[in-house]
């Protein structure tokens, strides 16, 4: 489908690429549908909302830039996306780019779950005191560039 | 809202299924024991709020593809 983004470009996304959050975002808890594609800056992807078209975020596989990122999760909190099969997880991390030109950060603690089957997602808080919610990706993107 | 005193080792019931208990009373600090079901969602609540105010950070602005260009061409 057609997803008019944030920046009012049109970008065509397959169905397999949207994505219900049923519970919302926190803060955001009344948009529910996204489109997910790939953004300007690989690997970032933009979490366009399909409700409100001025709603996008940024997001980053965690485990791109962060080797020893893990979430434990209690699968009955896993159960209201349907989540069973750990192989059917897909994780992602917010990323804030601050209007100041501060550093770029990932929120590690409240990551985002996709059921890839059904693609439900939900936000999780992880207990784990070692993640936060602004974790500085942009040295770990440059080392990756070089490497790649 | 209920409003109520309790002293070590009580305890406060919620609900069927979720206990409070005050372990330990130090200065102005308390130490609470929190048992409830593990679907029931426990945080403390400045936790809960840095989620929902970085998400609000989070959220794009009209300048962020600018700053991040900016950034990333350094």
């Amino acid at each position: 489908m057609d997803v008019k983004t944030k920046f009012n470009t049109v970008v065509t996304v397959d169905e397999d690429h949207l994505i219900t959050i049923p519970e919302g975002l926190f803060g955001f808890e009344d948009y529910k549908r996204f489109a997910l594609f790939d953004s300007e800056y690989q690997p970032l992807l933009w979490l366009q909302c399909l409700d409100n078209q001025n709603l996008a975020f940024l997001t980053i596989d965690p485990f791109l830039i962060c080797s020893d990122y893990e979430l434990d999760i209690d699968d009955k909190n896993l159960s209201a996306i349907g989540l069973k099969d750990p192989a059917d997880v897909y994780v992602m991390a917010i990323v804030t780019v601050p209007a100041d030109g501060g550093a770029v950060t990932a929120n590690l603690q409240g990551p985002l779950i996709v059921n890839k089957k059904n693609r439900q997602c939900m936000q999780a808080i992880l207990a784990d005191d070692r993640w936060n919610t602004k974790y500085n990706i942009l040295a770990a993107l440059k080392k990756r560039e070089e490497s790649c | 809202m209920l409003i109520l005193a309790r002293k070590t080792d009580q305890k406060i019931r919620i609900g069927d299924n979720i206990t409070l208990t005050i372990i330990e009373i130090h200065g102005d600090e308390v130490k609470i024991g929190v048992e409830a079901p593990k679907n029931v969602k426990v945080f403390r609540q400045e936790v809960f709020d840095a989620i929902q105010k970085e998400n609000k950070a989070a959220a794009a602005g009209s300048n962020t593809l600018n700053t991040l260009s900016q950034l990333l061409k350094k």
